[in-house]
């Protein structure tokens, strides 16, 4: 098909036709192409996110009755083990910047690939291998059973293969620092000319904040699965008492990495929001610069908060409280983004399509999870709701809520793009709908559980809790058949969709002017950038 | 090469010298806050057991602490050179001063070595019966000294590694690879010849036929009898090289006194 294109009209072939040096699957594993490394990300990415929705769907169904339904409480515990290995080590800390990042910051800087497209193709080889030496723990020594932060000291006291689970972690974090540090050199070096920082379209912003907390936080979660690692196998004594460590240590050392992480989930999914935004408002984002610097300040603030991971672990009060006071700062940036992301809508001429009711569907849940966080800063709150369903519903709002439906509004919004072709409209909004509806169901059940005591990671429950877990269960279900709606429209939509237009939404930056799909190396001339990137009243635009 | 060759050589990716420090010295971020963590830990236990760290810390032979700071300093100095070399030209004195600087990588490793050894002897490391015998904070001190010297240690002999690359990349011929863009290999296709013609109208390079079948064609020219030429990227990595190793280095300069001088 490739050469015939080619033969026939002379143009260049696009970056899914074009022939290296490889052909096959080596043209896409062996390629430093930034687009097809996004998709081989993005494959494997939907592919872990799959399979550890389908442990969650388990899970709720093992709390359908009161006692044990479908398994046994040590099986229960690998379950969310490995569902939340799955889901923050390997789809939702790599995600939005790893798929949709490394296929659109190049094109939307206007440069060629990204700073180090070799160093590139390395990442996503370490995210691969992580990934297997993390599946590998499953099969050598059983499935830990830790719960995804593998505190000590259950670390400590596990009989499952942790070590090697912790490694593949390492491995993960190396693919995460590399990522980071060339999506920060790209945006140093190799915007278009006439793009300062300020005429950088927002999505580049979150990648560049997040870029900066890949490559400074991820360290310390280095060194700490290390600690683990020497810990277990060489018996230097750090987190094990037994052996002279101190297991609170661990978590501070833990934390000072997962809590930045947490941003380094959501930025890039606020900066899809603020490019929707715009575009389906036909407006100008209200507010560039101070969604621009919100992103460095909730990276910059966020880096300090960690302790509110901690209230009740004993540390000190003056600690308590000035980890308190530093996280309900971070509500301030985060609140100016919601603010300018619906400020955006006004008088705007709104055109009400899938991308944008996924990012509207964005601001919703990512406010009710950004409010019951600051529940969870209050001190006195957090003793009663420390450890309950209320902490693992609340992070779901933020985490699936936030990033995945910010990754779900990016892949309708660039779907076109990315594959030329379109899916379709109407079922996109069917399985939307079902997914916001399944969300709450199953979600605010479990803030409600969680506030009246239901503790988290118990397989069992009391019968006071069970019509709130068969709520929460039939919800779980509402939201998977939304989700494979959706992912099944998104199919057939790149297998049999029609033909989609260059630019289907009239989007204002740079990866919307390429005809078609962009080919190999994105752009025939480097572009030149006047004025800023959501410009939808110049006189052109007027004039259609 | 001519300015034919220039215009051929349209698609080349550009080699972006600043963009390759900008990454280096936020890798370097990475390094230090990967040792952070492990100082913070140190500067935890120190606080909590500050009489056992002053006992356990006698344990250790700050002679051979000193000569290896002492060595590990002077390979500083030596890589130095070494760039300084290689920017003048002077191929020859850089892979000298870089064998020097590999050789005092070694060197310390071996110091190491004979540390390490003798206080296995002595039943000081990790899960030892002995160890475990002294106080509470000994035993973190020596896990903490086995751990912190143990991950710099790794960082020295990728170091070395390193290092050992770039003397393989600095010592053979230098050699340029310039790729052609795809505009012109369609434009060559079907049975079209290639030759590479000088300036003077001499023709140097081979008469070929592109077919169908090339997908990318690379100009490599070698430089055989150029000795003051070398590969300009040679120059960065050198330089990017001896960052990491100046990293290795500072970080064992807060090592050494943290363990062996706080007595």
């Amino acid at each position: 098909m490739a050469s015939h294109a080619v033969d026939v009209d002379h143009r260049e072939p696009n970056y899914l036709e074009v022939r290296g040096r490889h052909d096959g699957i080596l043209g896409w594993i062996m390629s430093t192409d930034h687009k097809r490394i996004g998709l081989m990300y993005l494959f494997l990415l939907l592919i872990f996110f799959i399979s550890a929705m389908t442990l969650g769907f388990f899970m709720r169904l093992e709390q359908w009755t009161v006692g044990q339904t479908l398994m046994d409480a040590k099986t229960y515990n690998t379950l969310f083990t490995v569902h939340g290995v799955i889901m923050v080590f390997l789809v939702v800390v790599p995600g939005i910047p790893a798929t949709l990042g490394n296929f659109f910051l190049p094109l939307q800087l206007g440069a060629k690939d990204v700073a180090f497209p070799r160093l590139n193709l390395l990442s996503w080889w370490l995210y691969l291998s992580g990934a297997l030496i993390i599946f590998l723990a499953l099969f050598y020594g059983g499935l830990p059973d830790t719960g995804w932060t593998f505190y000590a000291p259950y670390n400590v006291r596990t009989t499952t293969n942790v070590p090697l689970a912790v490694f593949g972690v390492f491995i993960l974090g190396f693919s995460s620092i590399l990522t980071g540090l060339n999506f920060v050199t790209t945006m140093h070096q190799m915007r278009a000319p006439g793009m300062g920082w300020f005429q950088m379209p927002l999505f580049c912003w979150g990648l560049y904040a997040t870029g900066w907390i890949q490559v400074l936080a991820t360290p310390i979660l280095g060194i700490t699965m290390l600690l683990v690692l020497v810990e277990k196998t060489l018996h230097i004594g750090v987190f094990n008492p037994a052996i002279g460590g101190d297991p609170i240590l661990y978590q501070h050392l833990f934390w000072i990495y997962s809590h930045p992480a947490v941003y380094i989930m959501i930025l890039p999914a606020m900066g899809i929001i603020s490019e929707i935004m715009p575009t389906f408002s036909r407006r100008t984002i209200f507010g560039y610069k101070a969604i621009a610097y919100s992103s460095l300040a909730i990276a910059l603030a966020g880096s300090l908060v960690w302790g509110h991971h901690m209230f009740t672990t004993g540390q000190s009060f003056t600690a308590n409280v000035i980890f308190s006071l530093l996280t309900f700062l971070v509500g301030i940036p985060t609140a100016i983004k919601v603010l300018n992301w619906v400020a955006t809508l006004y008088k705007g001429s709104i055109r009400l399509e899938p991308p944008l009711l996924f990012a509207l569907s964005f601001i919703f849940l990512f406010s009710i999870g950004g409010f019951t966080g600051l529940m969870q800063g209050v001190l006195n709150l957090d003793i009663h709701l420390h450890d309950t369903y209320f902490v693992v519903a609340h992070f779901h709002y933020v985490m699936f809520g936030g990033t995945i439906m910010g990754l779900f509004a990016g892949l309708h919004y660039w779907f076109p793009k990315m594959f030329g072709k379109m899916y379709q409209k109407s079922w996109a909004n069917i399985a939307w709908a079902l997914q916001l509806v399944g969300f709450n169901m199953l979600y605010f059940t479990m803030l409600v559980m969680g506030y009246n005591g239901m503790p988290r990671r118990y397989y069992d429950h009391l019968e006071y809790f069970n019509f709130g877990h068969k709520l929460a269960t039939v919800g779980s279900w509402v939201l998977i058949s939304g989700i494979l709606i959706m992912f099944i429209n998104l199919l057939h939509g790149l297998l049999k969709g029609e033909k989609a237009p260059s630019n289907p939404w009239g989007g204002t930056t740079l990866e919307w002017q390429i005809e078609d799909l962009p080919p190999l190396e994105n752009f025939d001339e480097i572009p030149e950038v006047h004025g800023g990137p959501y410009d939808h009243n110049t006189e052109a635009e007027v004039a259609k | 090469m001519s300015s034919h060759t220039d215009a051929l050589v349209a698609h080349k990716h550009p080699s972006d010298f600043e963009g390759a420090k900008i990454a280096m010295w936020l890798f370097l971020f990475t390094e230090i806050l990967l040792f952070g963590g492990l100082f913070i830990l140190y500067a935890v236990y120190r606080f909590l057991y500050p009489v056992d760290f002053h006992n356990a810390a006698i344990e250790l032979n700050t002679a051979l602490g000193a000569t290896n700071t002492l060595v590990l300093l002077t390979s500083s100095l030596t890589v130095v050179l070494s760039i300084e070399a290689l920017q003048r030209g002077n191929r020859k004195l850089s892979l000298w001063m870089l064998g020097l600087t590999i050789l005092c990588a070694l060197a310390f490793l071996v110091i190491k070595y004979f540390e390490w050894s003798a206080k296995f002897h002595h039943g000081l490391y990790p899960g030892a019966e002995e160890l475990l015998t002294h106080s509470n904070g000994e035993v973190i001190f020596f896990n903490m000294y086995y751990a912190m010297t143990g991950l710099h240690g790794v960082h020295v002999l990728v170091g070395m590694a390193i290092l050992s690359g770039m003397f393989y990349f600095i010592a053979r011929k230098p050699v340029d690879k310039e790729r052609m863009g795809f505009d012109i290999i369609e434009r060559l296709r079907g049975g079209a010849h290639l030759a590479v013609v000088a300036d003077n109208g001499n023709e140097i390079g081979k008469v070929l036929e592109i077919d169908d079948k090339v997908r990318n064609i690379d100009i490599k020219v070698t430089y055989e009898m150029v000795p003051e030429k070398y590969d300009p990227r040679n120059l960065i990595k050198l330089e990017n090289s001896a960052l990491y190793w100046h990293i290795v280095d500072v970080i064992w300069i807060f090592l050494f006194p943290l363990f062996y001088l706080i007595t």
